[in-house]
């Protein structure tokens, strides 16, 4: 009784403990994206003092309507989203692959599903300059298709969808086909559903790296109408280096809307890779 | 008949990406690194002369070329353990308790592995500044001199490498704590009932039973330092005198600044044998390890 009470207690500080050295981590670790916030909102000379302010003194709201209106980033946004959901489209062919690999024999599928985990390896500097002479050659360069198209699909999603999906019973998928359902029915009505959680996970990633895709829209697009907010964002940096609390600002546009996504589906995207057979 | 065809309806579009973009670029960049191509190529194809093996036997007299090499294989020396071992730490940590509080914590890691880098690396080039930067005052507060985060050769490496640890460990913690839920909860139940502490169960356990989640994370984040670029791009665009040129700067900066498609290519054909290498030593020894 008395060894429990005292593991009991024992457990108890260990806990208290662990949280306080996690509560400080996690703080060390966002300490950057608070100092941006309050930046964002101090005028420029306060921006520039030394020592620093931590807190605006003279809060302004001015550096987010600059943006929006005398620099173009109101279009840079809508181009982003613009590539966002062209991603989805990607997603949906990331699926199909997905399922095919996981309950489907087929020939030539050892030598696909090999191709699909080697891509994963293959950086992007190394076929850099050659997906650049073909999207010239397909007539692709300054457009958005052209800036989605290179990184529509990724080996390592195709790999998740597999993973989960071979855990889905084989025998409802047959029991789908003899109720008639077409091939496509029953991967739309049946499979879809029941890959939820991996679904999740893939959206909330095809969110995040169509909002932040960086290094195609910086090289396809030499045309000022097809930036994306990343690409905006890192001319600015050139630009304006004089001006920490526009750039913040800027930056903090950038990071919000990623930071709501990211919150809400945060619980299935753990849930999502634990059941994907990453153990 | 149709049966046959629908598994290949369900890859193709993928697969035809896939290969458009992915492998089909490397038999073309292999051919474009034994010609002269530049950027003369647009203006007349005519212009683009077979040079052999040229490219190769240049790139490796080139003195830029070693220390991009050298730097990115430090970055992996030194990051790979530090993101590695930074990231299963967090997580066994966070997965010690299901409360409220713990759960809510998460979030804090795994931003700054969701966010832009060029965002990210805005921030940090603000903290980082010299004149009006907050680490150097926080510093100063404590009686240390001006700190040249990213103008010393030396400091640089450090500085640009810091930012990606940071922004590294979120995705891996993520893939931690998912291989964590999957230990079984009876096997540390049986070894509290044996007396093991907190410490035994951990090691001799939970970290066992992540052997495969460790691998996969050692492998994609080797992979990763060894295409290490966003961040010293946006911070430091490789200097100071090269210090942080990784091997992706040296190849985008020989490719669309110099325009020289031929040279970079040559480099892009080493860098990716260099990962096949790795990769596949990596993948030996993981199978040598499930021999046991």
């Amino acid at each position: 009784m008395t060894t429990d009470r005292t593991y009991a207690k024992r457990r108890r500080a260990l806990t208290g403990t662990i949280g306080i050295v996690l509560g400080v981590g996690a703080l060390i670790t966002a300490f950057p994206f608070l100092w941006m916030l309050t930046t964002a909102f101090k005028p420029q000379r306060e921006s520039v003092t030394f020592p620093p302010t931590i807190l605006p003194e003279a809060p302004t709201f001015q550096w987010f309507q600059m943006l929006f209106t005398e620099l173009d980033f109101g279009r840079y946004l809508v181009n982003t989203i613009l590539v966002v959901l062209i991603g989805f489209i990607g997603l949906m062919f990331m699926a199909m692959a997905g399922y095919a690999f996981a309950k489907f024999e087929f020939r030539g599928r050892r030598w696909m599903f090999f191709l699909v985990l080697a891509t994963m390896m293959i950086p992007i500097q190394v076929t850099m300059i050659p997906t650049y002479l073909i999207l010239n050659g397909m007539k692709l360069t300054n457009t958005l298709v052209g800036i989605a198209l290179p990184t529509l699909v990724s080996g390592f999603a195709i790999f998740l969808f597999r993973q989960f999906m071979t855990t889905i019973p084989t025998e409802m998928l047959e029991a789908a086909r003899l109720d008639g359902a077409g091939e496509f029915r029953t991967f739309w009505q049946i499979v879809l559903p029941m890959s939820k959680p991996i679904l999740a996970v893939q959206i909330v990633l095809t969110f995040i790296s169509g909002w932040n895709s960086f290094l195609w829209p910086l090289i396809i697009a030499s045309d000022q109408k097809l930036y994306t907010l990343s690409v905006g964002l890192a001319l600015l940096n050139q630009q304006l280096a004089v001006n920490p609390s526009l750039q913040m600002a800027a930056a903090a546009v950038m990071v919000i809307p990623i930071l709501i996504v990211f919150i809400i589906f945060q619980r299935y995207v753990i849930q999502g890779f634990a059941l994907s057979g990453l153990k | 008949m149709r049966n046959r065809l629908t598994p290949y309806l369900f890859v193709s579009p993928a697969m035809l990406l896939l290969i458009t973009f992915g492998i089909f670029p490397i038999l073309v960049a292999a051919v474009i690194s034994t010609t002269n191509m530049n950027i003369s190529a647009f203006a007349d194809w005519n212009n683009v002369k077979f040079i052999g093996v040229d490219n190769y036997t240049k790139l490796f007299a080139d003195p830029d070329f070693w220390q991009a090499i050298g730097n990115t294989g430090l970055f992996a020396v030194f990051g790979v353990p530090a993101i590695v071992v930074l990231s299963l730490g967090v997580a066994l940590l966070l997965n010690h308790s299901q409360s409220r509080f713990f759960r809510s914590l998460r979030a804090f890691y795994f931003i700054p592995a969701i966010t832009a880098i060029v965002a990210i690396s805005l921030v940090w080039g603000y903290l980082y500044n010299t004149q009006f930067g907050l680490l150097n005052y926080l510093f100063s507060l404590v009686g240390v001199p001006q700190v040249q985060w990213l103008s010393d050769p030396l400091l640089a490496k450090f500085s640009v490498a810091l930012v990606a640890v940071w922004r590294g460990t979120g995705l891996n913690i993520i893939i931690f704590l998912a291989a964590l839920q999957g230990v079984p909860k009876e096997y540390l139940e049986a070894a509290s009932l044996d007396g093991a502490g907190e410490w035994k169960k951990t090691f001799s356990i939970v970290i066992p039973l992540m052997r495969f989640a460790i691998f996969f994370v050692s492998v994609t984040t080797t992979i990763a330092w060894l295409q290490f670029f966003d961040e010293p791009f946006v911070l430091t665009d490789g200097g100071p005198l090269g210090a942080t040129t990784s091997a992706s700067i040296f190849l985008y900066k020989e490719g669309f600044r110099l325009n020289q498609f031929g040279y970079a290519s040559a480099g892009s054909i080493v860098l990716f044998a260099i990962i096949a290498v790795i990769t596949l030593i990596q993948l030996r020894v993981r199978r040598a390890d499930d021999d046991y």
